[in-house]
């Protein structure tokens, strides 16, 4: 408010003057323009629309209580809080902001602050009949401002899902629930989605979107109104500020183009720097240095009109500038960059600059992801009084209106929105055309990787861990969520192109990261803490395992892995967070990935007498948490081989238009897979629900038969996501049995590579969980009893050789009983209290 | 001056021309391209035109049109110009429109509130030289254009003598430093301009604070290059450009001082007030708009994607899209070709004299000496310098088809620290999947690239490689030196030219397997399988299939034949027995 002489009195009768309803507004002259007439000094309204330029110069318009809300109970302050967009940007108002077309906006002093109206920029013009609207736009400011609390009183989302919304009854109107909230937390901000806006009136939305320098301090003004009404004896900082977002123009920035300068925008992007406070002078005060008589100046366009003359005194050149007695407001430079992903490849990412203003500065921080709400500014390169000649580019920036971090969600809960690709009802349609084929899941798993020859259920496992199962939330009864993530671990010979599969994951999937196990610390795959070596400022820096939330974690070489890191994958595996306590910092973040790691045998070469654990050597604790294990082995047979060299010397002939083909079914594959993670959530039918129960009770009958397990609550859940994932990629919302059978076997698939004991043939579940086939453990015992009855046998011997009853026991025994197994069973035996082993000798107790 | 060659020296006045006669109908900027792309394309248009790769800066005519042979270096953000704008003639007050395309700076008052003002994009690459530019190459293009100027469009009579006498220097630097890239101190040239010392600035230096004094670094990819950087100011087909792309760029050379002026115009007390300088930090300042004496502007009016650097190839012969090399299928390369030669005695000019045989046959190359300081203080990988707001340039950021040599007969034992860890991890990506992940600092993006690989190294190298060949020599003549610049003289010129072009040539071509030899090769396959599956796996297959491939390209042959499937699996076979010893050099070039 530039203006503080005026009276909350006069304010107040102001506030009466405002038509009550639109039509009022029309052939008389609104009422504003009678009170300039009483009031000003400069009564005459200018022959419109002639140069807005000049007048915007003129003096007369200090009139800033037109229009404006009632006052009463806003804290007094210098300077006006209002939206950001109306003060604190000179840039924003030099002269002749570009715009392609001939349109040229009219700008408002912003030292008038927001809610005032310049009258001069009130022209009737004829093509609209009798109605004022504001000079070189179509906006009525009466209509504008009905139809926006129209809006605000009116609009209702029953389907609304965001989580700012959360705790709001759905079916009242949304935003007077949200004024409500303004009146009782009392933070004088009102978000708008656009979307709503354009829901409710699409032209209003229009108007929004192309004026929105012109129609914000409108529905600022309108909401004030509306506010005051009803809570009269609301006291607020300041006005309160609408701030829309989510204007559905949404748009990358390398779409950005000289049409859009002036316009309300909204994109996403990377902050990658922020600037110190800028504090920019909104008034200067001189103070003459002869009589002490003060003078305020309100900056214009960044420039000071100094005066020249005290006006009390008439002495020249005697005003001063008094630096602490002028009002600043805050201003901070942000540079934003490209999200990585929406840039075509091969290119740099751009960056734009970004202006934040009063409360919006330092809400960012380098590294976040945002949607800038805001408007796209061109300035011309300064003009330089000693040169006639002007650089002819112009300087571009956003100034911001509404940030939302995209990313801070991603921390704390489900992100539907962030991951939501917007898809054309076109591309919906090829889609779901592809998911209606009979053949879709055959024809998604052979688009997948298309260099590396067969391994055909690999592949198939690989898509649906692509696709993921659905998430369950059953937190309330205690078990906190069942993890939708599945799981897979690759194993097999060296040169079986585990790696290349791994690689076109990583490249497919948007959230994708690849490590290697050996190159990777717990920390680079959790997260630690940091000092930033300029702020001094801990930052919690994370690792690849937060960075692929809601995606996938490639990991190659996982046997390599050192075991402190391998620890920290048992959480993220199954609880899908990751608790971190460092450095005073203890929190607990979502990882809600999947992991694809591939992992080569001990031996280099894959042993197949040995067991799975065997071979690879990793705990069984962690083989347990993967839903299927492959083996990728050499198959050593000579159609195979033909086959394979077949398609390896294809690659190296085939013609562009085929390679062509292929691409374009990765982007589609993208696509499908994005868009069934998005929009498809399938759940369990009656019949699916039978079948998942049958098939565990016949996997558990299995093993019972010969005295083992070979299921585990741990594979029904696996069996669930994967007949989820299945049913997902058939676009279908519902599990139905066909989805469980191909699970089953899929699961079965996997058990028979990865779970057979080798000695018996048989498929064991407890090779992957407890690290030791039935058979083994069976063995042992009797090695042990053996030992047992030998040693009885002999009698009362206190002491034995070690070596001695080695031999008796080799002797005895039928079957060959190596030195391990003897070690073994001592071992057991002394667990039973019944010997102990010191040194060579063996005693009995 | 001959009025046809008007539009090479002033090329401005004939864009004039055609907008005036449009009556700001915005079809003349198509017109304009179509005019250029048209004279362009007359018989030897191409070779008439000055080339800022051989002509010192200061003996080109301001505002004539130029080419520049360069790679994309950096890409900046798109800035809004004012495309076409009306000036008042402050005494008159006659309104004239005029046109910003093609220009850095306004004509004298600007009606910044004219309704016929129409803002337009346009986007800035910097570009510098191709890097590891080997000095025939260079020589090469420069003659092209000697020869057939002559004089013609030359604007200044002192500029000849001096071009041949750089050239002389040139030669007989030849012979005794050949190592272009290695010496950047030698070559003092008649123009002495500031900017030929000005070297890659080390590591680290780009954050330290900018002083009017300090030199500006220029960004070159690899360390010790010289050359023109340029800002290419494009205005067409912005999305057709790629990072690291190859051009031939034919455009209107400005190096208004008044570019200068108005960026160094910067007072500290009126920064207050004026949001726009804020905006740009120093170095930023420095990075986007350095002094237009040292990198001029270049606004684009054509531009020719160049999928080779060999000038010896006639212009436009090789104009059809090419699959080198590196196609990729998904995300497996297929036809890289890194050939590790172990053995290399260490410690001696081993590598640097196979280096110069390799200079002496392909266009670009580079060879890094992996020591360890190299290792550890090298930027192999760019690097975005947020506070510049520019991509720092590395050694890795090679054009297409460049030959790099990595010596690691020079790695000594000792301690790599974490940059050296991470440049070896690039070296290693580079070879296995030949792509480097550029470093923005919040996360990393992936550059595919092209470039050839080539390592020497006492025993197995540590980094990964397609194929090992151990070193074996069968002379050894007792003063290698002395041995190879025999055989180098005994070469002559005509010789090597035809050697050059033929490898170059022979890259670009096309290359098909029939049916017939494809199960002819499955049959091998499956017989070699049979007798010792362990030995014969999926990538031993892939390596012979490059390896024919390569073999019948370097015949001349663009399809397999059995002759050269069974040849390689020969030579396969003779490299696993390490009997003997491929041929080194070619063993790497097809």
């Amino acid at each position: 408010m530039s203006s503080p002489t005026s009276t909350p009195g006069g304010r107040k009768r102001n506030r009466n003057d405002i038509p009550a309803t639109p039509g009022s507004i029309g052939s008389t002259s609104p009422p504003s323009q009678r009170r300039r007439g009483q009031d000003s000094s400069n009564a005459d309204l200018p022959a419109m629309p002639t140069s807005p330029a000049t007048d915007i110069a003129s003096p007369t318009v200090h009139d800033t209580s037109l229009f404006s809300s009632p006052r009463r109970s806003v804290l007094p302050s210098e300077v006006d809080m209002s939206s950001p967009l109306m003060y604190g940007t000179p840039s924003s108002r030099v002269e002749g902001t570009p715009r392609s077309g001939a349109n040229e906006t009219v700008l408002f002093r912003e030292e008038c602050t927001s809610t005032v109206f310049d009258l001069q920029t009130v022209a009737s013009e004829p093509s609209v009949g009798q109605k004022l609207v504001i000079w070189g736009t179509d906006v009525n400011v009466g209509t504008c401002k009905e139809k926006f609390q129209r809006f605000l009183q009116r609009f209702i989302d029953p389907t609304s899902n965001e989580d700012e919304n959360a705790g709001l009854d759905l079916n009242e109107p949304l935003y007077m629930q949200k004024l409500e909230e303004i009146s009782v937390v009392g933070e004088p901000v009102l978000n708008v989605n656009c979307g709503h806006v354009q829901s409710f009136d699409a032209d209003l939305y229009r108007q929004l979107i192309c004026y929105p320098q012109e129609v914000i301090p409108t529905f600022d003004m309108a909401v004030n109104e509306l506010f005051f009404e009803r809570f009269p004896d609301s006291i607020l900082e300041h006005q309160i500020q609408v701030r829309p977002y989510n204007a559905l123009k949404t748009r990358n920035m390398r779409s950005l183009n000289p049409e859009d300068i002036d316009q309300m925008i909204t994109i996403s992007g990377m902050v990658i720097r922020t600037s110190q406070l800028i504090p920019e002078m909104q008034e200067a005060f001189f103070q003459c240095q002869v009589c002490a008589f003060s003078t305020r100046v309100e900056v214009d366009r960044g420039r000071i009109a100094e005066p020249a003359v005290c006006r009390h005194c008439n002495t020249t050149h005697s005003l001063a500038l008094i630096h602490n007695r002028s009002a600043f407001s805050d201003k901070q430079m942000i540079k934003v960059q490209e999200s990585p992903d929406d840039m075509p490849a091969g290119q740099t990412p751009h960056t734009t600059v970004v202006y934040a203003h009063n409360d919006l500065v330092d809400k960012v921080q380098p590294g976040d992801r945002i949607n800038i709400t805001g408007i796209y500014r061109a300035v011309p390169m300064r003009e330089n009084p000693r040169q006639s000649n002007v650089k002819s580019v112009y300087k571009t920036h956003i100034d911001a209106i509404h940030f939302r971090k995209t990313d801070e969600k991603r921390l704390h809960g489900l992100d539907e929105e962030a991951d939501q690709k917007l898809f054309t009802e076109e591309r919906v349609k090829t889609l779901k055309e592809l998911a209606a084929k009979p053949d879709v899941y055959e024809r998604l798993s052979s688009a997948l990787a298309p260099s590396i020859y067969e391994h055909e259920d690999i592949k198939k496992g690989i898509l649906l861990q692509l696709f993921g199962g659905t998430r369950k939330d059953f937190s309330q009864t205690g078990r906190g969520n069942f993890r939708a993530e599945v799981n897979i671990l690759l194993c097999g010979d060296p040169g079986t192109s585990k790696s290349q599969l791994l690689q076109y994951v990583f490249n497919l999937v948007p959230r994708g990261q690849y490590t290697s196990g050996k190159g990777s610390s717990a920390v680079g795959l959790t997260a630690y803490v940091m000092k930033d070596p300029e702020t001094k400022q801990l930052v919690l820096q994370t690792g690849a395992l937060v960075l692929s939330d809601n995606g996938i974690c490639c990991i190659d070489e996982f046997d390599k892995m050192s075991e402190s890191t391998r620890s920290v994958l048992h959480e993220v595996m199954e609880q899908q967070t990751l608790s971190i306590a460092k450095a005073g910092i203890i929190c607990q973040l979502n990882a809600r990935t999947s992991v694809l790691a591939a992992a080569n045998p001990v031996e280099s070469q894959w042993n197949p007498k040995k067991t799975t654990i065997e071979n690879i050597q990793l705990p069984h604790t962690l083989l347990s948490r993967f839903d299927l294990i492959f083996l990728m082995l050499d198959p050593q047979d000579e159609a195979y081989d033909r086959r394979l060299a077949h398609h390896l010397v294809s690659l190296y002939y085939q013609s562009e238009e085929q390679i062509e083909e292929e691409l374009l079914d990765m982007a589609v594959l993208k696509d499908y897979i994005a868009y069934a993670r998005t929009y498809i959530n399938p759940r369990l039918n009656e019949e699916a629900s039978q079948a998942l129960i049958e098939a565990y009770v016949d996997m558990r009958k299995i093993g019972s038969g010969r005295g083992m397990v070979s299921a585990y609550p741990r594979q029904l859940e696996s069996l669930i996501r994967l007949a989820e994932a299945h049913a997902k990629v058939r676009f279908s919302d519902k599990v139905e049995t066909i989805d469980v059978e191909e699970a089953k076997r899929l699961h079965r698939e996997a058990l028979k590579q990865s779970a057979t004991d080798p000695r018996t043939g048989f498929v064991d579940i407890s090779i992957l969980t407890t690290g030791m086939s039935a058979t083994a453990r069976k063995r042992k015992e009797e090695v042990a009893q053996a030992l047992k009855k030998m040693i009885q046998s002999k009698g009362k011997t206190p002491a034995m050789k070690y070596q001695q009853l080695f031999d008796d026991l080799r002797g005895q025994s039928e079957a060959a009983i190596t030195k391990d197994m003897f070690e073994e069973a001592l071992r057991a035996l002394a667990d039973e209290d019944y010997l102990t082993v010191t040194g060579k000798t063996v005693r009995l107790l | 001056m001959p009025s046809s060659n008007d539009w090479i020296n002033n090329p401005l006045g004939v864009v004039e021309e055609m907008f005036v006669q449009s009556n700001s109908n915005p079809e003349w900027e198509a017109k304009v391209l179509e005019y250029f792309k048209g004279k362009l394309k007359e018989k030897q248009a191409y070779s008439w035109i000055p080339s800022l790769n051989d002509v010192p800066l200061h003996y080109l005519k301001p505002n004539s049109l130029v080419k520049f042979r360069c790679l994309v270096q950096d890409m900046f953000d798109p800035e809004f110009y004012m495309g076409v704008y009306e000036t008042i003639d402050p005494s008159t007050k006659a309104k004239v429109l005029r046109f910003g395309k093609y220009k850095d700076v306004t004509e004298c008052g600007v009606d910044l509130n004219s309704r016929n003002t129409v803002t337009a994009e346009r986007q800035t690459f910097y570009c510098v030289p191709i890097p590891g530019e080997t000095l025939w190459a260079f020589l090469n293009h420069s003659h092209t254009y000697a020869r057939s100027s002559q004089a013609r469009v030359v604007p200044s009579t002192s500029y000849i003598p001096s071009r041949q006498k750089r050239s002389y220097e040139e030669d007989d630097e030849m012979d005794t430093q050949p190592q272009k890239q290695r010496e950047p101190h030698t070559e003092l040239h008649a123009n002495g301009d500031s900017k030929r010392q000005e070297t890659e600035a080390p590591s680290g230096q780009t954050t330290s604070p900018s002083n009017a004094s300090s030199p500006l670094d220029l960004n070159f990819p690899l360390p010790g290059e010289r050359g023109p950087a340029c800002l290419v100011k494009v205005y067409e087909d912005l999305d057709s450009f790629k990072l690291n792309d190859m051009l031939e760029v034919y455009g209107i050379l400005s190096v208004n001082p008044l570019l200068s002026v108005l960026c160094e115009e910067k007072d500290p007390s009126a920064s207050l007030l004026d949001p726009t300088e804020s905006m740009e930090t120093p170095e930023e300042q420095r990075a986007h708009d350095p002094p237009a004496s040292l990198v001029p502007r270049l606004h684009m009016l054509h531009a020719r994607p160049l999928q080779h650097n060999n000038p010896l190839l006639g212009v436009g012969k090789l104009y059809r899209n090419m699959e080198t090399r590196g196609s990729q299928r998904d995300v497996l390369p297929l036809g890289k070709f890194t050939l590790n030669l172990s053995g290399c005695p260490p410690n001696s000019s081993f590598t640097e004299s196979l280096h110069q045989v390799i200079q002496e046959l392909v266009p670009c190359t580079y060879r890094l000496s992996m020591t360890l300081h190299n290792m550890n203080s090298l930027r192999l990988v760019p690097r975005k310098d947020y506070v510049a707001n520019r991509l720092v340039s590395g050694a890795l950021q090679l054009a297409r088809n460049t030959s790099l040599v990595l010596d690691e007969t020079r790695l000594e034992q000792g301690q790599l620290d974490a940059s050296g860890v991470q440049n070896i991890t690039a070296l290693g990506n580079l070879i296995s999947w030949q792509k480097v992940d550029y470093d923005f600092n919040y996360h990393q993006m992936e550059f595919p690239c092209n470039i050839n690989v080539f390592v020497t190294s006492e025993g197995r190298s540590l980094l990964p490689s397609d194929c090992q060949v151990p070193l074996q020599p069968q002379v050894t003549p007792p003063n290698l030196e002395e041995y190879l610049s025999t055989v180098h003289k005994a070469q002559l010129t005509s010789q090597i030219n035809k050697f050059r072009v033929y490898l170059s040539v022979a890259q670009t071509l096309d290359y098909s397997i029939s049916d017939e030899v494809t199960k002819a090769v499955e049959d091998d396959f499956v017989d070699m399988r049979k007798d010792d599956p362990q030995s014969v796996s999926a990538e031993d297959l892939h390596r012979m299939l490059v390896v024919a491939r390569l073999l019948s390209l370097s015949l001349g042959q663009t399809s397999l034949s059995r002759e050269g499937w069974m040849r390689a699996k020969h030579i396969d076979m003779l490299r696993r027995t390490r009997s003997q010893p491929q041929t080194t050099v070619n063993g790497n070039e097809p």
